[in-house]
């Protein structure tokens, strides 16, 4: 780890500790998407694509202006675009970047099946590790708010990495830089949230009762960060989880179950081993034999005097092996 | 040893025909495979067996495939042994009383047929997890299948793969004990005969049926 | 724009009305979203559509296009009626005092003066009565009947709210809203800023729904102070500084006019121009216009200009009529026109009637495309199935493709909305074989001359004795072109007041156009350039952000016309006094010897307020003007005509004249007329705008933009989805009498039906951006569908209201 920047704090499948000596003085980063500044420019969108060398298809229009239509290998982040109309009949059109939201306890690490595939630095951004994925998928299963993407081209996972490769020197992502109404704005998460706590100030005397910070502590809260006009309704906002958190079914299969698991299956075999060393082998005796003997003698059958494999070729005894 | 009035070349008694042996054994192999990449994927703590396909893209990437050719094999197996592995009233006692059958007290039990309780109930066990890992593992299979189905039915399915691969591995393990525990066994599914006192010692009824009663 | 971009961050109310800063200016948007941010401002948007600026706003009002006069006539009628103006703005700095001659009417939706054989006015009765002294005649109690300020009352007193929401389709209770928040800034310390764009400028009465927001803002006093003022947000990046250099037909650099075919005698010419004051102690700036005028002719043929040939004025063409883009095509389709010549310009694709645009290309012999792209124009002749379905063998026009640099390959400067000059500098190499329009421009130049010079002509004298003082005459350097429109000494200058003292010596930059003289001893190729890049080097290039009060005013960064000035008219931000309104806003005040402050004094520099000088020194009365005089086509207040293809059928205001339907001065071209539909056969509205994910028809040829937005659609509301049959997703084919387009369907809450003198209608929303060359999925030219129609002033063409017909494709 040579910057110190991206020390990291977290690795996927990794059972030990990662180098943890060093420790964050400015604590962590996040990024403040203030949907409510947010014209739709997909500025974002463009700059995204441009930092980090993407190029997504030239696709087709469903019938809405979102496009592309959903977030892709190429396209770290999207623009959705909700009509909402409120309960004074007035229309709304909210307008939020979907992305990675860069998670405190981040579900994709958890289900992450590779060491290294998926790590989280200590100023909070969670990265995806190209090299070391091995393309299952199970972060997409992993991760409450549908963000990761699957290439066909290379089977690997991809998402937006918060340009980890930029705020390592000291540069905020690319999509901060281009946004031009400064919808977007980026620094250590506590500057954050006072920079939030103003906007909510204002948003509320601009009669948004209900504007608030989405920084959801379902997922121990996230590094990137929404102001929101209806915070108690974040759903309104093309589906934002309301109150998202690894799913309990992730909790099962990712959790304590997993080393039950494995050490019923090794217990299982040790209890074989000890067994047998304890009662021994189940072996025919030799009065086994002699009883069977006995038995053999009191009554022949023709069939046992049939070759063993015209025995077992009898198609009477193959068509018992049908079930019914 | 060998009684005079009879034909030693006819002292086995065939239990597995070549087909079934070939069919068992590509079950077998194809199991060790799956449970060992498996287990790579199941696991941090197991991810160095990924070595076994060669590597995570390659556990990754095989494994869903050779599930299927397992899958496939399986169901043969299963079709052909299908009736063997009906609970039978016998197999109840038989089951009551395993306390006997783990302390080698066979003689206590009731005389079962060609499968004992116990490896019926495994049996169908073994389906029970083959089909589960089946359906779960389509589901589960990202580069395919996966954007078929939403969420939480991926969510669901994981955690079943995870759980019928556990059940099954712990299961085979059972298997393959008693396959060693209980001497000439093994045989019946390498040279395809056993003994006839192993077999009326272990599956009288079966014995019985076979030599004609 | 009068103020400028930053500015913006200051005002207190910002209405967005005829535009989409949003979408089509998201960078200058930055400073709305400051003004909310950090000055409480609150945002109101007029738009017949929920853009993505309304999506931002605090207040959203629907309108029916073409129908802002009847709205902003409307807030007149409020303020008015309200007395929330502010008085003292009002009283000195506006005619509201000014007597208005008698023989002035305005009937039935006709002013006096009307010819309607010719469609046009004689505008001889649209003025001021003068008194004996030669000044206008005021009455500052405003009891005279006749004073501009009872003129007007009267004139939108039918301009109620109920009017409004009958004609506009505006709900009362939103139009209401939207005037008591605009009428909070009708006090002295309340800014209220309007931005505008297209969905003003591209109607037939275009121009005249400016004027109405302009006097909109007089009342509120809100031009010429910080955070106000009427700002036409601009369109291509540098097209601020076409209209500068006098690129429209009948404008010479600097905002001064071609002659017309009647001006034959320059003396006549001048004195038209140079305005006399019409009311004591005025600056009327415009007296001037003889020296900027000679310094332009001396700027262009040099020593050919001379006092003897009155500076050269025979070499200007002497207009019969104005060649605007609609004009010349026109006289193309006439068969009238030999070469073409689209330098950076896709008509097939930008002006309206495509197929009028094509068949008249087709009668070209020749056509010249100078662009770094192979555009839909230079490519007209070709058959693209459905979007282009010409025979090329019909076509003999022979094209010729010259691939240019853009922008961002070359040097040079471009003028913001904001009126700033900024210097940028090569980013990249130019690709291939492309040439700068400079080099291509020269080169076309030099090779006419030299064949007028050898065969003559009928008078080649203007082309043979141009003055081409480049370097490389080929190549001119973008820094050579900028001195010589900053404007230079011709000989050493005398100060006017003291012989003796040489005040700029010969071959010096001049420092501003106030050096310029009429006596052949200055050159300046744009007087309001004048200082863009003087004897101190290139002010454009400047690049100091310090804003010493922190209202936004940093004069040392680039350059703005003119003078370095960025809010024009500020002198109207004091009181009488000299003092200023808002002192929290301060922009200049009068310290006892001379003005001064964080900008440019709009002003005579050491005028004592005493004097009574007024603010609008442009003006030869020294106010602001809510009688426009003889300055409009189609009368000095605005009126409320329908758009040419009108949905309602008449003027609700004028329901009985038909004569006063649509734009009574406005020039139609006969064949034009007859390609317009009617609302029985095209019942719905179509409007055109564009997409903040595209460039015109520019940017479909890049990647990036392609992919964030792909494939041709329209936008319909929810009610006309269900009426013709279609979800989203699915095609629609809109067809307007000229020609029809097949696109996906967006259907949306945004646009919703509208109910207009008691029936229903539908806009269709169809955004410009596609046609058949480049990386989106090819697509119809939006222009099919649009009428060939301009803005009775500008000829700006009626693009944002005409009639189509949506059905299910
Ligand atoms: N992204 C992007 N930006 C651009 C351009 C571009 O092509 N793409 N082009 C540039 C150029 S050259 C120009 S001129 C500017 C134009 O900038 P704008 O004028 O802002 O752009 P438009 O989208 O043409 O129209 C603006 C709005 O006018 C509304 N409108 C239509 N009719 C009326 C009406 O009668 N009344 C009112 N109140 N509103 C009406 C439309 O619904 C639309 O939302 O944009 C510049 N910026
Ligand atoms: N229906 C409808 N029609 C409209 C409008 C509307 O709102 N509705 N808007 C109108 C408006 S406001 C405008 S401004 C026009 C725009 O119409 P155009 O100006 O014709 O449109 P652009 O696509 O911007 O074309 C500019 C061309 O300049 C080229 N170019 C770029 N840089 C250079 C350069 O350095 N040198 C040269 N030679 N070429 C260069 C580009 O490649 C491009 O092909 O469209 C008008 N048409
Ligand atoms: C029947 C066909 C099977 C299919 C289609 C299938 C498919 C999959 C898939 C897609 C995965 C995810 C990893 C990857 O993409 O490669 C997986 C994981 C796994 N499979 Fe299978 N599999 C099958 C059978 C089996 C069998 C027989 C076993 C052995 C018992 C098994 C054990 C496992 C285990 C343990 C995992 C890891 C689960 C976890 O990470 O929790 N699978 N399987
Ligand atoms: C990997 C090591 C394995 C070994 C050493 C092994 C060994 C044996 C032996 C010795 C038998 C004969 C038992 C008898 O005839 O009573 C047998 C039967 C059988 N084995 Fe295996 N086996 C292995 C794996 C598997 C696997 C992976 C499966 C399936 C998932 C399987 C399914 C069966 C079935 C179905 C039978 C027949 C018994 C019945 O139908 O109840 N075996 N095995
Ligand atoms: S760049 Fe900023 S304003 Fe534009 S879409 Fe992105 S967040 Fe919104
Ligand atoms: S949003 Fe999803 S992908 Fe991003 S950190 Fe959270 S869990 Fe991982
Ligand atoms: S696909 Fe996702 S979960 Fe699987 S290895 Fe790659 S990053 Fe990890
Ligand atoms: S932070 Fe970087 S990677 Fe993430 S959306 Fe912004 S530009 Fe893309
Ligand atoms: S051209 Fe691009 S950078 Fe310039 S103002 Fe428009 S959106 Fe912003
Ligand atoms: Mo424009």
């Amino acid at each position: 780890m040579a910057l110190q920047s991206l020390d990291i704090k977290r690795v996927s499948a990794t059972t030990t500790p990662p180098p943890g000596v060093r420790v964050p003085v400015t604590g962590t980063v996040a990024k403040l998407i203030d949907v409510t500044k947010c014209i739709g420019c997909k500025a974002c969108q463009t700059a995204c694509m441009e930092w980090n060398d993407l190029r997504d298809e030239v696709g087709v229009n469903v019938g809405v202006l979102d496009n592309p239509p959903d977030m892709t290998e190429h396209s770290w982040t999207v623009m959705r675009f909700s009509e909402y109309e409120n309960p004074d009949g007035n229309l709304e059109w909210l307008i939020r970047k979907d992305g990675c939201m860069h998670c405190e306890d981040p579900g994709c690490l958890k289900a992450c099946p590779s060491p290294g595939a998926i790590v989280q630095y200590n100023n909070g951004i969670v990265d995806f590790h190209e090299e070391n994925c091995i393309g299952c998928g199970y972060c997409v299963t992993g991760c409450p708010f549908d963000v990761p993407r699957i290439s066909k081209k290379d089977n690997k996972a991809y998402k937006c990495t918060l340009c980890s490769d930029r705020v390592a020197v000291g540069q905020e992502p690319a999509c901060v830089k281009t946004c031009p109404t400064g919808a977007i704005v980026f620094g250590t998460k506590e500057d954050m949230k006072e920079h939030a706590a103003e906007r909510i100030v204002d948003l509320k005397e601009r009669g948004f009762a209900q504007a608030g910070l989405y920084d959801p502590p379902g997922v121990g809260g996230t590094h990137v960060m929404y102001v929101l006009h209806h915070a108690d309704k974040p759903s309104l906002y093309h589906g934002l989880p309301d109150n998202p958190r690894i799913s309990p079914l992730v909790g099962l299969w990712k959790g304590v179950a997993k080393p039950l698991a494995l050490a019923g299956i090794a217990m299982t075999a040790l209890a074989g081993f000890f067994h047998y060393i304890k009662v021994g082998p189940n072996e025919v005796t030799e009065e086994d034999k002699a009883a069977e003997e006995e038995e053999a003698g009191a009554s022949r059958h023709a069939a046992l005097l049939k070759a063993p494999e015209s025995n077992a070729n009898d198609p009477n005894i193959n068509a018992q092996d049908l079930p019914p | 040893m060998n009684q005079p009035d009879r034909d030693t070349s006819k002292d086995k008694i065939v239990r597995y025909n070549a087909g079934e042996r070939i069919n068992h054994w590509l079950v077998a192999i194809t199991f060790v495979v799956l449970a060992l990449s498996g287990l790579a994927l199941f696991h941090p703590a197991m991810f160095w067996l990924s070595f076994v396909l060669g590597g995570g893209p390659w556990t990754r990437i095989l494994h869903p495939f050779i599930g299927l050719l397992m899958f496939v094999c399986f169901a043969l197996l299963a079709l052909r042994f299908w009736r063997h592995n009906l609970i039978e009233k016998n197999d109840i006692g038989w089951l009551k009383n395993v306390g006997d059958v783990i302390n080698n007290r066979e003689e206590n039990l009731p005389p079962v047929g060609r499968y004992n309780g116990g490896q019926k109930m495994l049996f169908w066990v073994m389906i029970a997890c083959m089909a589960g890992l089946l359906l779960s593992g389509i589901v589960i299979w990202r580069a395919w299948f996966s954007w078929l189905f939403p969420i939480f039915v991926i969510r669901l399915a994981v955690v079943l793969h995870a759980l019928c691969g556990f059940v099954l591995i712990a299961g085979i393990v059972v298997h393959i004990y008693a396959a060693i525990w209980v001497k000439g066994t093994v045989g019946a599914m390498t040279r395809g005969t056993v003994s006839r006192a192993w077999a009326r010692k272990h599956h009288a009824d079966w014995y019985r049926k076979m030599t004609g009663e | 724009m009068t103020n400028h971009w930053v500015d913006i961050k200051n005002a207190d109310v910002i209405l967005i009305m005829g535009g989409n800063a949003a979408e089509a200016h998201p960078c200058g948007f930055k400073w709305v979203t400051e003004a909310k941010a950090h000055n409480k401002a609150k945002l109101i948007v007029v738009d017949p559509r929920f853009t993505r600026s309304a999506s931002v706003a605090d207040f959203y009002a629907p309108i029916r296009t073409g129908t802002d006069i009847i709205f902003l006539g409307g807030v007149i009628r409020y303020l008015l009626e309200k007395d929330q103006i502010q008085h003292e703005y009002v009283k000195n700095y506006t005619d509201f005092s000014f007597i208005v001659r008698e023989d002035f009417t305005f009937e039935d939706g006709i002013f006096s003066g009307y010819n309607a054989d010719k469609h046009n006015y004689s505008k001889t009765t649209w003025d001021y009565e003068l008194g004996e002294d030669g000044f206008v005649k005021t009455d500052p109690t405003l009891a005279h009947p006749r004073c501009v300020f009872n003129l007007m009352k009267h004139h939108y007193e039918r301009y109620t709210p109920e009017m409004v929401e009958s004609v506009c389709g505006t709900p009362k209770d939103k139009f209401l809203k939207v005037c008591e928040m605009l009428a909070s800034t009708a006090s002295p310390t309340r800014a209220g800023t309007i931005l505008y764009a297209l969905g003003w400028t591209q109607h037939s009465i275009g121009s005249q729904i400016i004027r109405t927001g302009a006097m909109v803002q007089l009342l509120l006093g809100n031009i010429g102070i910080a955070g106000g003022g009427m700002n036409a947000l601009r369109g291509h990046s540098n097209i601020q500084g076409l209209t500068d250099l006098g690129l429209m037909t009948n404008l010479l650099p600097g905002y001064m006019t071609l002659p017309s075919e009647s001006e034959q005698d320059f003396g006549k010419y001048i004195a038209a121009r140079a305005s006399k004051p019409l009311r004591p102690n005025q600056l009327s700036y415009w007296q001037n216009y003889g020296k900027f005028h000679v310094s332009l002719m001396k700027s262009w043929w040099g020593d050919a200009a001379t006092a003897d040939n009155n500076w050269a004025y025979d070499y200007l063409p002497k207009l019969d009529k104005p060649y605007d883009m609609l004009q010349v095509f026109e006289l193309m389709k006439q068969g009238k026109v030999n070469g073409y010549i689209a330098q950076g310009f896709n008509p097939l694709a930008a002006a309206p009637d495509k197929g009028k645009i094509g068949a008249s290309l087709a009668k070209l012999k020749f056509l010249v495309v100078m662009d770094p792209l192979a555009t839909e124009t230079s490519e007209f002749w070709k058959n693209y199935g459905a979007f282009n379905d010409v025979d090329p063998s019909q076509i003999q026009t022979e094209v010729f493709r010259l691939p240019t640099t853009c922008f961002a390959e070359e040097d040079g400067s471009l003028v913001n909305s904001g009126r700033w000059l900024q210097w940028h500098w090569k980013g990249a190499e130019p690709p291939g074989e492309a040439r700068s329009d400079l080099e291509i421009m020269s080169t076309l130049f030099l090779k006419m001359r030299k064949m007028y010079a050898a065969d003559g002509g009928k008078y080649p004298d203007p082309i043979v004795k141009l003055s081409w003082p480049y370097a490389n005459p080929e190549s001119p350097t973008a820094e050579e072109l900028a001195k010589e429109y900053n404007g230079r000494a011709l000989s050493d200058l005398a100060d006017p007041k003291d012989a003796s003292k040489i005040v700029r010596k010969k071959n010096e930059q001049v420092a501003g156009f106030a050096e310029l003289r009429d006596d052949g001893s200055t050159a300046c190729g744009c007087w309001i350039f004048a200082g863009c890049w003087t004897e101190a080097g290139n002010q454009m290039a400047r690049r100091d952000n310090s804003d010493p009060t922190g209202i936004g005013q940093t004069l040392n960064w680039a350059w703005a016309w003119p003078a370095n000035r960025r809010i024009l008219y500020n002198r109207a931000s004091c009181d009488l006094n000299g003092k200023p309104f808002d002192a929290r806003r301060k922009l200049i005040g009068w310290n006892g010897q001379k003005w001064g402050g964080v900008d440019v004094p709009d002003f005579k520099v050491d005028e004592a307020p005493a004097g009574g000088m007024g603010p609008f020194i442009m003006n030869p009365e020294g106010v602001a003007r809510f009688f426009a005089k003889g300055g409009m086509a189609e009368g000095p207040f605005p009126v409320h005509y329908e758009p040419f293809e009108t949905p309602v059928g008449y003027n609700p205001l004028f329901p009985k004249n038909p004569a006063a339907t649509s734009n009574p001065g406005a020039r139609v071209f006969p064949d034009d007329r007859a390609m317009f539909g009617k609302a029985d056969a095209f019942p719905h509205v179509g409007t055109t705008y564009r997409l903040t994910e595209h460039f015109h028809y520019w940017t479909k040829h890049a990647h990036l933009n392609a992919i964030i937005q792909p494939e041709q659609f329209v936008e319909i509301g929810e009610d006309l989805a269900k009426e013709v049959g279609v979800v989203a997703g699915e095609r629609v084919k809109v067809s307007s009498k000229r020609g029809h387009i097949v696109a996906v369907a967006v259907v949306t809450k945004r646009i919703k039906k509208m109910t207009i003198e008691g029936k229903p209608v539908h806009h269709v929303g169809i955004p410009i951006h596609w046609g058949f060359k480049g990386l989106t999925k090819p697509g119809y030219l939006a222009n099919t569908l649009t009428p060939g129609v301009g803005d009775g002033n500008s000829q700006t063409p009626e693009f944002k209201s005409f009639l189509v017909k949506v059905e299910k494709a």
